[in-house]
């Protein structure tokens, strides 16, 4: 190859460079106007009702001021317990499929099960727990417990467990086979070198999933309608309803009131930040134990 | 933090999300989105004076209907009154709660709230497609005074399932043959024209931005929204403005002593000062209660409601129910419901 | 037990029944976890088993009632009791793809952002910014597309699109039709932002975990930073990007509130994107609680149920093509 068109072949592959660079540029820029454009309308639309009160109050009738106390707690019970049942599972079931199912023919069509669990519609998620655990629920302890805050809790559960086992089974796989052949060398058993070592060393990607999952649920509607119903006083019983944050902004948002109208942005203004504190929280967490 | 500390904590945390709430009855509700505003207002105040708490949830009257039926609520609301035969196969019973209208709404250029009039027949007319001018002859025929563009008229009406388009569709079969061999009425029907705005708020959304719409929206949201309503002409032939006294006429004058269990649809009400779509939502129980303190706790809260509850249904622009109506509802409790 | 002793000791003098035990002992904790992952891996198989034929059954009346003619037929009709499943299917498969199609170029550049382009204190900052996508709810979502960006659609966006675009040859029907705002595009747009942060967030996991060496000896051999990404970071962890856009896909076709608010309900077929449709959910998420009839419910619950199956078919294709490619690649 002549010099010139070592030059000439240097230069398209640095022009290709740059196009990249600045698309990506442009593609981050492009991603964060939609976010800026969501926030400031949420803000814009919530800060009438963004005081203490918001935290202290219960959901108002129209016309008085209240807050949404019992939504965000309600939320906040909902999620931590549809987490606590849905991440284990998921988790159990990714590192199946990572560790003793890579390529094994239940393990792929466990795989496309849970592809298609991850797609099914919030909505028929929550029908599905109406039918499959209120109704027979109530029947059986003669309609004292119908809708409650747990069978809420296990509709977000499902929405959880496709979530954790795509992003365990994929962040596992990615680790090296090295560090599992050089534990097994070494004479450690199969649970205490998936436990202890892959999954430790997969931690951030595993986190990353089930924050993913977090952010889903806290946001969910439709599988709250039918399974936690709602509630406009405060409660924290697991078995009765409970309110949540997304559904009293559907029923508040969609109402001719602009009271009620304010409560709903500041109320997905603050379930949003909710999200990012925990996501930048665990984040710090991970980095500090990594550097020790 | 060791082990016996943290499971002591966990066991603390678990036993407060437990408990009960041990004296008070929690009677809950489910239906209409109409009624929510005003049947939480009445629950918060109820909850004041007494020890019920009222909880109830705006899923859609169907879904209200569905809930009672499988009796994971206490009491249903619904926009549509259920037929004599399901009352009698689910042993339940249905009573009016209390009365709203449902106004047509105009963004025309030049035509200001108030000052448009429609009939019934021009409306469905409007609404099938028949009508797509605003300067079409039958508009103008009703509007001597007023100058009408050439504009194109574009229909609003609603994409979700909505008690409001019941009662509006109910309006549109009443008045127009056409309208009810064509299309007929339900809470969702096959629009012949037109777009489809998601709730109250959609269509008022809608009708603000495109120029030349129409739509209906329940009394409220008009009146929120600050958007130009249309009067109408009732089936007495007077040309009648949407306001509560109108509503409260319609009510006033629907024949209710001949509907069983206030099987009734209010709309084209015969009286001269009636607004002809005016609708009311009802409450439905079982007649014989699955939980009895429930339905007495329930039972209270309505009576309460109709009796003192006046006052604050007026100022969410809903309009109560006449005297009348509320000694024949509270007879019919008396005579078919076992407390 | 007393055989395994025997043999230790012949083939190894000095073994002990110590280590036996451990090696016994841990034989067995192996089996057990290997169980407890296994019967976890069932009990998804086992759930979706459920909530198919849970469906299926509340479906059963409508599809009894239809039959084939209930996936072929445009009518929806709850009047008059004629449900026909095209135009929510079609509405589905469109408002996804399209999502897709804009959020994986828009991702994968915001990957390669973060991962090589940024310098290191901004990497978090913008990381959280772009998580702050995913944790914004997906009703807000619905209420800012209907009330803020299907105004701006209809104002801006749609009569330039439908000037310019909608008047090229052929592919220009798909982009005429009057400035409603809201629409297949819209629902389309909306669902690209929102699961472009579920897409990037494991893209950029994926990237970060690529090892060092790999990348240091390509750009010691004078790779350009794309062509590091392209011919070796993607490479390298591309089963898991796939995993990260089969993520967001689920993500597009099942999400319900966000495409109620801006898809339109309407239930007729149109070629156009700017015309407004109906997705599956959305049609279920609209109509349901207001649903009376028992063959109306029973239609919409089939319609969850055709779900299933469109996302059963759509997933197996993309796995045939990807496997397909994988094998033309040898490996």
């Amino acid at each position: 190859m002549s010099k010139a068109d070592n030059e000439n072949l240097y230069r398209a592959r640095a022009f290709k460079n740059m196009i990249a660079m600045v698309l990506s540029c442009g593609a981050t820029i492009f991603g964060l106007l939609w976010l800026v454009w969501i926030l400031l309308t949420t803000i814009i639309n919530g800060f009438q009702a963004l005081n203490l009160r918001l935290f202290t109050d219960m959901t108002p009738p129209p016309g008085s001021a209240g807050g949404l106390a019992n939504a965000f707690y309600g939320s906040f019970l909902m999620s931590g317990i549809g987490l606590l049942i849905g991440t284990p599972i998921g988790l159990m079931a990714g590192i199946w499929l990572a560790e003793f199912a890579r390529h094994s023919k239940l393990g792929n069509a466990v795989r496309f099960i849970n592809d298609i669990l991850l797609s099914a519609p919030s909505i028929v998620l929550g029908l599905f727990v109406y039918t499959a655990v209120i109704l027979p629920v109530s029947a059986l302890t003669n309609h004292q417990v119908g809708f409650s805050a747990i069978a809420g809790a296990l509709a977000l559960a499902l929405l959880v467990i496709p979530v954790v086992v795509r992003t365990t089974d994929e962040m596992l796989q990615l680790q090296p086979s090295t560090m599992r052949e050089a534990a097994l060398a070494l004479g450690v058993p199969q649970w205490k070198l998936t436990l202890q070592i892959v999954l430790r060393a997969a931690k951030a990607g595993v986190v990353t999933g089930v924050l993913l999952a977090l952010a889903r649920i806290t946001g969910e509607t439709a599988p709250l309608l039918f399974t936690a119903f709602g509630n406009q006083f405060w409660s924290s019983n697991v078995l009765k309803p409970i309110a949540s944050v997304p559904v009293v902004i559907f029923q508040y948002a969609m109402s001719p009131f602009d009271d009620w109208h304010s409560l709903a942005w500041a109320g997905a203004l603050i379930l949003t930040l909710f999200v990012l504190v925990l996501s930048l929280s665990s984040r710090l967490l991970l980095l500090r134990n990594k550097a020790s | 933090m060791n082990l016996l500390t943290k499971t002591r904590l966990s066991l603390l945390l678990a036993s407060m999300c437990l408990t009960g709430m041990a004296h008070a009855t929690d009677v809950t509700g489910a239906g209409s989105s109409f009624v929510f505003p005003v049947i939480s207002k009445w629950a918060t105040d109820y909850s004041k004076s007494t020890d019920t708490k009222i909880n109830y949830q705006s899923i859609g009257s169907g879904g209200g209907i569905a809930q009672i039926k499988a009796a994971t609520v206490d009491f249903g609301a619904s926009d549509a009154p259920l037929k004599a035969e399901d009352l009698q196969a689910g042993g339940l019973g249905q009573f009016p709660s209390v009365i709203g209208g449902i106004v047509p709404v105009i963004n025309v250029e030049g035509i200001e709230t108030g000052k448009l009039e429609l009939s019934g027949k021009v409306l469905a007319d409007i609404f099938q497609g028949k009508i797509t001018k605003w300067n079409d002859p039958a508009i103008v025929a009703l509007n001597k005074g007023l100058k009408l563009p050439e504009t194109n008229i574009t229909v609003v009406h609603r994409s979700d399932g909505s008690g409001t388009s019941f009662n509006f569709t109910n309006y549109l079969a009443k008045v127009s043959p056409d309208w009810k061999s064509a299309v007929g009425e339900g809470s969702a029907v096959q629009w012949p024209v037109g777009v489809g705005g998601k709730g109250n708020e959609g269509v008022a959304a809608y009708v603000k931005q495109i120029k030349g719409s129409i739509g209906y929206v329940e009394f409220a949201y008009a009146k929120t929204n600050n958007i130009s309503y249309a009067k109408l002409e009732n089936s007495a032939g007077k040309v009648v403005e949407p306001s509560a006294k109108a509503f409260a006429a319609a009510a006033a004058t629907a024949d209710w002593a001949s509907a069983k269990d206030f099987n009734l649809i209010m709309t084209n009400a015969p009286g001269a000062e009636a607004w002809p779509i005016t609708a009311t939502t009802w409450i439905i129980m079982y007649k014989q209660p699955k939980n009895a303190e429930k339905s007495a706790a329930a039972f209270d809260f309505f009576k309460w409601s109709l009796e003192k509850g006046q006052a604050q249904a007026e100022s969410l622009d809903y309009v109560p129910l006449p005297k009348e109506l509320v000694s024949k509802i509270e007879n019919y409790w008396n005579t078919e419901f076992t407390k | 037990m007393t055989e395994n002793t025997q043999y230790m000791s012949a083939v190894i003098p000095d073994a002990t029944s110590e280590s036996e035990k451990r090696a016994a002992r841990d034989h067995r904790h192996d089996a057990w976890f290997r169980r407890t992952m296994l019967g976890a891996a069932l009990l998804v198989l086992l759930l979706l088993a459920s909530i198919a034929g849970s469906t299926l059954w509340g479906g059963a009346l409508a599809f009894k009632t239809f039959g084939f003619e209930f996936l072929t037929s445009t009518e929806w009709d709850a009047v008059n009791g004629h449900f026909g499943a095209l135009v929510p299917i079609y509405g589905t498969l469109v408002t996804s793809f399209l999502a897709l199609l804009i959020a994986v170029p828009v991702s994968f550049g915001i990957a390669i952002f973060l991962t090589e382009v940024a310098p290191p204190w901004l990497r978090m900052p913008i990381a959280s910014a772009v998580e702050l996508l995913a944790g914004i709810p997906s009703i807000i979502y619905g209420m800012w597309g209907l009330f803020v960006f299907g105004p701006f659609m209809a104002e801006y966006m749609a009569p330039w699109i439908n000037d310019n675009l909608g008047a090229l040859p052929l592919i220009g029907q798909i982009f005429q039709g009057p400035p409603l705002g809201i629409g297949m595009l819209t629902a389309g747009i909306v669902l690209a932002i929102m699961i472009t942060p579920f897409i990037t967030s494991v893209m950029t996991e994926v990237f970060r975990s690529v090892p060092i060496a790999l990348k240091e000896s390509a750009y010691a051999l004078g790779g350009t930073t794309w062509e590091v990404v392209w011919d070796i970071v993607l490479p390298y962890t591309r089963s898991a990007v796939v995993g990260g856009i089969f993520l967001g896909l689920g993500r597009a076709l099942g999400e319900t509130m966000a495409v109620t608010f801006v898809l339109g309900n309407a239930h007729q077929f149109s070629a156009s994107l700017m015309m407004p449709s109906s997705s599956i959910a959305s049609v279920i998420a609209n109509e349901f609680s207001e649903a009376y009839t028992d063959l109306h419910r029973s239609s919409l619950i089939a319609l969850g149920f055709l779900l299933f199956v469109v996302t059963f078919i759509v997933l197996a294709i993309a796995r045939l093509m990807l496997s397909r490619l994988s094998r033309k690649e040898g490996l």
